[in-house]
């Protein structure tokens, strides 16, 4: 009888705890049908096994009433799940056109003759899993790197190195826009949905994020009925009492901006009509 | 009508003191529209709706389908539980709008998904959001923890008498969960696979109940109208594309970023905005609205950027995600980059994306690497045609994009690589350290 | 049974500028077909739910039916028709025509080249429409993705990746039909494959199903491979012989070999799947044990003999015995059951006659006769439009698959199914099955108990079937009759053996003459004596199996003629073998060696169901008649062997001859002697029979066959035999929990002890202990407990 092709997932040591089985039952009773928890439930796994596991998988199945073979279909779909051991650190470097382009390449290059790993390999230290990833939502940031699903933007392969030489000399890392960085597991975690405490650290937005607002507080520019530089805590709105009342407010303001919008109509018809202008 | 150039709504309060808060939300006059669109005076969900279909808001994921139009698709008549969807998956190349909204202010996407699934009578809502941005996904959880512990959420939202659950789902990495039914297939833990249809969400959505998907900007900018009201949102944007929208420049400009404006700005307009092209380059060419939109050049720059107007130059406004490209930029190699994205996504159920977009990476690649011969841009060209419409949802379309639309630009610059033997173009010089000479 | 056609809305639409009407819902590729278009197709299958993945059936529509065209071309199988609408296949448009060629191209972009060592090769889908739809030659020269090949997901099914075009077929089916998810997509993109779990082999009674339509070569038989080419074969169809529920199954036969056996396509009885038994099972009749010529007892020993020897010995020896009985197996065609049924009548002159080779009452020969026989008041169609389906005595999932498979079918509609059991099997879950709970015994009690039960609401839109293990229980058969009747409820009765039913019409029974001619009724008597041109026959009833054994071992019976009965399956096994070992004669009729040949006296072989025609009534009493696949002339049908001994018998002054030689013979004189449409006897319940005392913390033994087990019709294919499903006994979980973490337990019952692995059934009913019965050793009849009887639990093993 043929086996299988060995190219897959490879033997675990432990069981599950009755910990993680308990928290696999949490997450699918979040959702009207439990089956919905699949794809948190694989994270938490991921958070607990380092990768997806024969084990995890069946736990899964038997928590939800499918087949393992069901629950291997969802897991080989996401590219997020991982089958081989994840490092202490997943270095995600884009290499979408635009990225790659701005320097995604040349970076992805460097780190991994720096690392000597290629593709999503681990170092032997197992500190960082390298790979290269899509497009991250991070355009204005390019070339963007993601460590552990944590934002690096802007980087240049000196940057890269240094960030990766840090990450494995234990120092304390942080994401451009966002925390100190915690280990791949402890992301993962955050991922099946038990948050840690973390969503305070790092700025509102990056520089990037808020250049056209920028420009528009210097300008004054706003969305029609606004102040000018935008209203700050000291303003507080005329709707913020959370009385049943305010909605009076907000129907005269609304109003205040139907008149004003009325009179800025009349412009279309008229040839010259640029004085509303900047 | 004349509004500002650029009007600033969604990114209205991203400046402010950690605006991610529900006290800097609130103190803003955040949930304020919600209290208003819950509230016994407004005329309930049914005016909810119409005020959505007034201020004329086309989904801001990319289709532009009228939001209110949508909603109203929602059978009421129907005994199945109603849901709401939130599209967070943003993953198409170039787009990068709703990942910093959700990171400055969750808030803002949240105060929507109340007033929108009040609004269609479902008391569960989703937020389905790519797996890849973990901050942001704290921010989302950290935001509808606070919502809960304030009354926003929960039963009997003060007083009204309406129950809403909001549950923060991630996902784990594919682009296709972008499409509405796929994200429908993730969400309910299988392979992120596209559904027929009929029938369509709207009837038998999320656990074949009667459910509305929409992007994150288009939820978030739902308070702004029931607040400010439909005819203000109208007043802004052009007469079939109403409303703002955030414009995400990348690439080769000098101040990239985001730029929100009333629908019908043009590029020429932005990029002067974006402090122009990068010193001593010139545009070459540019995507609308992601790749999946086709290319357009120089000869676009007044195009305004609407969904009409895109669409008569040819391509897609999509998800105004505006990557720049300056001339030291191969658009062979950018086309290749992107067909290898659409291979790596391509979820493989149908066969012209699945076998077609394997099909044409080794033939652009081959192209780039300078072998192969010109009969090939035609055979390219045919693939794209067997694909294009065949497929069985959009994500095979949008791979026949950039290969179309690069040939009938720049026929002459893939001919080239084929006479050069490679690429004539010298990567490093693209780079954004390239300037700066920072090493490579 | 004739009933009108249901009034069906119709919609007119164009195809190729032919119109044609079909019925609303209607797939345009199925309305297509109508007007003799082929579009091609591979994920597109009449009885799986549309996909529109492979994208081969693209045609373009210029009018959906609105006066608009529909821009892109359009997957075939996922549109409905439209009044009005407009399709334009690759018969009439260019568009069509590319777009398929396209398709096709990209299709054969990674499928390798394997057609000259490919099993799917001259019967090929893909093949086929490439031709037909495909260019001739591909603009593909790069690099294919490739996988190593091929895998077992089974021990029987194997699968070569690079072939598979994910056209879900597979999948669906074990998903949507048989309720077996385990083999699923996994990966993304090109590198989707099929798959199967780690450690978790496509174990499902119906795997066969998914090679059979599997539109390429990537789902192969382990068993077949490489054996033969399509075009070497000659496909006979015929009826499968494993189960009483009829399925139609094609025999590709080469040389007079049978090579391999697919499901035939009828969907009355079984649409077009069959159960793994019946597709890989046939490999019986070429074991090395197969008798291929008479013998007869001479000095002790067996010898050869000719056809005319054996026949003159067997009557001899028969006419001495004085008194003789038959026994006839239920595996017989119909045909054979009637020899055997007119030969103890009128050659031997007695009522002496059973086909019941397993435990068996006179409760229940008197249900079969009133109740069973001539009745046709369920069909499948009728399983599938029923409220409520009561089980009682039957698991269809392992006794009767193809009736499994409808109740599925019917269970994902509006019908309930509901099953008297002692534990929710995996097929009764697979059904969304409830379960009331009976431990056996209970059965009786339980149905009665169903007349009120409002849950199951059993009312004249309900079914119940009754599987042949109910009459092991006293009054439970009597229950059932009793429950339909006030409900209004239709009731049948669902044996085993393909040939039970027949063997019940043909009178196979000692209170039964063919047709349901009662023996108790005098006219009825006079009816068939005078069909069979005889002038009387014995009015009282004959003996029943159960009878005919012990008379043959206390020597009241001399001799005994025996059909294919296996001891082991038998009340008694080990009374059974010593009422055979004192018989005075005993004549078997039999295919292959067995422990009755072993000891007969006379040893005639047997055609098996390749090498002879004849009907096997389903349970539905529905005929199923076939043709022989093989022309042996040398293989004879039971028939003809009776008529053999017959006419010796006749010439030593007993009996008379026959009167037939031939199937076609028998077939007429059935016709001829037809029904019997007087009255049929009411049954009389007797006595509740002692039940044997129950040890102290015993367990009740409850077990049936499973599908797949021990069975001397499954011999001689290792790769099915390797997909049985494990011999584990199952009890409750408080059972479990007092056996103190044992892995296995040591059952001892009245006959002996066995040791089996032990898990816990969530729902078993307490008390209760479940074992298949042909799984492990002789059987749980020969070697564990008498049927009825209670066993002790041992735990064993940590």
């Amino acid at each position: 009888m043929n086996h299988p092709a060995p190219d897959r997932f490879t033997e675990n040591e432990r069981a599950l705890t009755q910990q993680t089985w308990a928290e696999l039952r949490q997450i699918a009773a979040r959702y009207p049908e439990a089956r919905s928890g699949l794809l948190p439930m694989l994270h938490l796994v991921q958070s607990e096994e380092g990768r997806v596991t024969p084990e995890g998988i069946e736990a899964c199945a038997e928590i939800l009433g499918i087949s393992p073979a069901e629950v291997s279909g969802v897991a080989t779909f996401y590219t997020m799940y991982k089958r081989k051991p994840v490092g202490d650190y997943h270095v995600g470097v884009c290499t979408n056109t635009l990225c790659a382009v701005m320097g995604g390449d040349l970076i992805f290059e460097r780190l991994k003759e720096h690392l000597d790993v290629g593709n999503d390999e681990t170092t032997a230290d197992g500190t960082i899993t390298l790979e290269h990833v899509e497009c991250n939502a991070a355009c204005d940031y390019a070339p963007v790197m993601m460590v552990n699903w944590e934002f690096m933007d802007n980087q240049t392969p000196d940057s890269a190195v240094q960030v990766v030489d840090d990450l494995r000399a234990g120092k304390d890392v942080h994401s451009t826009r966002g925390p100190r960085l915690c280990t791949w597991r402890e992301a993962e975690r955050v991922l099946a949905g038990f948050p840690d405490d973390l969503a305070d650290e790092g700025p509102s937005a990056g520089p990037a994020s808020l250049v056209g607002l920028g420009i528009a507080r210097e300008r004054g520019w706003t969305a029609p009925g606004g102040k000018a530089g935008g209203r700050t805590a000291d303003e507080p709105a005329a709707a913020a009492t959370g009385a049943d009342g305010s909605h009076e407010a907000d129907r005269q303001d609304s109003e205040g901006a139907v008149q004003r919008s009325d009179a800025d109509l009349k412009h279309e018809d008229d040839a010259q009509g640029t004085e509303e202008a900047q | 009508m004349k509004t500002d150039t650029l009007t600033p709504v969604l990114t209205d309060n991203w400046d402010a003191e950690r605006s991610w808060t529900l006290a800097s939300y609130e103190g803003r006059g955040g949930y304020g529209a919600m209290r208003t669109a819950l509230g016994p005076d407004f005329g309930g969900p049914d005016a909810i709706v119409q005020a959505v279909k007034d201020s004329g808001l086309r989904g801001r994921g990319g289709a532009g389908f009228p939001t209110g139009m949508k909603w109203g698709f929602i059978p009421q008549d129907n005994p199945k539980p109603k849901y709401l969807v939130v599209n967070a998956d943003e993953s198409e190349p170039g787009t990068c709008k709703d990942i910093p909204l959700m990171m400055a202010s969750p808030h803002t996407l949240l105060e929507g998904v109340i007033i929108s699934s009040f609004a269609i009578r479902a008391n569960h809502a989703f937020i389905y959001v790519r797996g890849e941005v973990l901050h942001v996904i704290r921010r989302l959880q950290r935001a509808v923890q606070e919502a809960y512990l304030a009354g926003h959420l929960g039963k009997d939202i003060h007083g009204s008498g309406y129950d809403l659950d909001v549950v923060v789902h991630a996902g784990a990495g594919a682009y296709i969960c972008g499409e509405e039914t796929a994200l429908l297939e993730g969400l309910e833990g299988r392979r992120g696979q596209p559904r027929l249809r009929p029938p369509f969400p709207a009837v038998a959505g999320l656990y074949a109940s009667p459910t509305v998907i929409n992007n994150v900007e288009s939820i978030a900018s739902v308070p702004s109208i029931i607040g400010n009201g439909a005819e203000w949102f109208a007043s802004m944007g052009t007469e079939k594309s109403k409303g703002f929208g955030i414009f995400s420049l990348s690439g080769h400009v000098v101040r990239p970023g985001q730029y929100e404006a009333p629908l019908g700005i043009t590029l020429r307009q932005l990029i002067d905005l974006a402090g122009g092209i990068r010193e001593g380059h010139e545009l070459k060419f540019w995507t609308p609205g992601g790749s999946s939109t086709p290319l357009l050049t120089t000869e676009h720059l007044d195009v305004p950027l609407d969904f009409e107007g895109v669409g008569a130059a040819g391509s897609m406004l999509g998800t105004r995600a505006l990557q720049i490209f300056d001339e030291t930029t191969c658009v062979v190699r950018a086309v290749l980059r992107w067909t290898e994205f659409y291979k790596h996504e391509s979820c493989g159920k149908c066969t012209p994306c699945r076998e077609g977009t394997w099909w044409l990476v080794q033939t652009l690649a081959r192209l780039e690497k300078g072998e192969g011969q010109e009969s090939d841009l035609d055979m390219l060209l045919d693939q794209c045609e067997n694909i294009m419409g065949r497929s069985f949802c959009a994500l095979a379309d949008g791979a026949t994009s950039p290969i179309s639309s690069s040939i009938k630009y720049f026929r002459d610059e893939y001919l080239a690589h084929l006479t050069h033997g490679g690429c004539p173009f010298d990567p490093t010089a693209s780079t954004a350290f390239a300037q700066t000479g920072a090493s490579a | 049974m004739t009933t009108t056609p249901a009034k069906i809305d119709t919609v007119t639409l164009t195809i190729d500028g032919v119109e044609v009407s079909v019925p609303k819902d209607t797939l345009v590729i199925r309305a297509a077909e109508q007007v003799g278009v082929q579009i091609p197709r591979f994920c597109d299958h009449p009885l799986l739910a549309p996909v529109g993945a492979c994208r081969q059936c693209l045609v373009d529509i210029p009018d959906a039916g609105n006066g608009k065209p529909i821009p892109k071309p359009q997957a075939s199988c996922t549109i409905t028709v439209a009044e009005g609408m407009v399709v334009s296949t690759q018969a009439t448009s260019p568009v069509a025509d590319k777009a398929q060629q396209g398709i096709m191209e990209f299709l054969l972009v990674n499928h390798p080249l394997d057609c000259p060592v490919c099993d799917k090769g001259g019967e090929c889908p893909l093949q086929n429409q490439a031709m037909s739809n495909g260019r001739g030659e591909t603009r593909f020269d790069g690099v294919k993705r490739t996988f190593p090949k091929p895998i077992n997901i089974s021990p029987q099914v194997l699968l070569d990746r690079e072939r598979c075009i994910v056209c879900q077929r597979c999948t669906r089916f074990a998903d949507e039909i048989a309720g077996d998810p385990f083999i699923a997509l996994v990966e993304r993109g090109a590198q989707q494959q099929i798959g199967i779990a780690d450690g978790a082999p496509f174990l499902s009674y119906f795997s066969g199903n998914t090679i059979q339509i599997c539109p390429v070569g990537a789902l192969t038989s382990a068993e077949y491979r490489f054996r033969s080419r399509p075009f070497d074969l000659v496909s006979t169809p015929s009826v499968a012989e494993h189960d009483s529920c009829g399925a139609a199954i094609r025999v590709d036969h080469r040389r007079g070999k049978v090579m391999r056996r697919l499901a035939g396509n009828d969907p009355e009885v079984n649409e077009e799947w069959i159960s793994d038994k019946d597709r890989f099972a046939f490999q019986y009749s070429r074991q090395d044990d197969r008798l291929t010529h008479p013998m007869v007892r001479e000095d002790g020993e067996l010898r050869p003999a000719s056809w005319p020897e054996a026949f003159a010995v067997a009557a001899r020896g028969l006419h001495a015995a004085g008194s003789a009985a038959v026994l006839t197996g239920g595996r017989v065609t119909a045909e054979d059951a009637y020899a055997y049924a007119k030969f103890a009548r009128v050659s031997l002159g007695t009522h002496d006659i059973d086909f019941r080779a397993r435990p068996h009452t006179a409760e229940e020969a008197d249900f079969l006769a009133s109740r069973v026989a001539l009745s046709m008041d369920v069909t499948y169609d009728d399983l599938e439009r029923a409220s409520v389906v009561v089980l009682a005595g039957l698991e269809p999932e392992d006794e009767a698959a193809t009736i499994f498979l409808r109740l599925r079918k019917a269970s994902k509609g509006s019908t309930k199914v509901v099953a008297l059991a002692p534990f929710t099997t995996r097929g009764l879950g697979k059904m969304k099955g409830r379960l009331v709970p009976t431990a056996p015994g209970e059965e009786a009690e339980a149905l009665r108990a169903l007349a009120e039960d409002a849950t199951t609401a059993l009312d004249s839109g309900g079914v119940i079937l009754v599987g042949e293990r109910l009459a092991q229980h006293h009054g439970a058969l009597t229950a059932a009759v009793e429950l339909a009747r006030t409900t209004g409820a239709r009731l049948a009765w669902v044996p085993r053996r393909a040939g039970d039913r027949g063997a019940v019409e043909a009178g196979c029974l000692p209170t039964l003459l063919p047709g349901g001619r009662p023996v108790g009724d005098a006219s009825a008597r006079v009816d068939a004596a005078t069909a069979w041109g005889i002038d009387h026959l014995p009015d009282a009833p004959g003996r029943d199996g159960n009878a005919i054994i012990a008379a043959l071992a206390d020597g009241s019976l001399g001799g005994v003629v025996v059909g294919g009965v296996d001891p082991d399956d038998t009340a008694d096994p080990a009374a059974t073998r010593a009422a055979l070992e004192a018989a005075s004669f005993v004549v078997s009729l039999e295919q292959r060696e067995t422990d009755v040949t072993r000891l007969a006296d006379v040893v005639l072989p047997i055609a098996p169901v390749t090498d002879k025609a004849g009907t096997f009534v389903t349970w539905e009493g529905r005929p199923r008649p076939f043709d022989a696949v093989f022309s042996n002339p040398g293989s004879l049908p039971d028939l003809r062997v009776l008529a053999g001994i017959a006419d010796e018998l006749a010439a030593l002054g007993q009996g008379s001859s026959l009167g037939f030689r031939t199937v076609p013979e028998v077939r007429a004189e059935m016709e001829a002697m037809g029904p019997w449409d007087g009255v049929r006897p009411e049954p009389v319940l007797g006595k509740e029979p002692r039940k044997p005392r129950a040890k102290a913390g015993a367990l009740v033994l409850a077990g049936w066959k499973q599908l797949l087990d021990q069975g001397s019709m499954q011999d001689g294919d290792p790769h099915l035999a390797a997909t049985r499903r494990p011999a584990v006994a199952l009890v409750s979980p408080t059972t479990l929990a007092g056996l103190d973490g044992a892995v296995d337990v040591v059952l001892t019952g009245d006959r002996g002890s066995v040791t089996v692995p032990v898990e816990a059934a969530a729902d078993m009913v307490d008390g209760v202990v479940w074992l298949p019965t042909h799984s492990v050793g002789r059987g749980v009849l020969a070697d564990l407990a008498s049927p009825g009887s209670t066993v002790t639990v041992k735990g064993a093993g940590k």
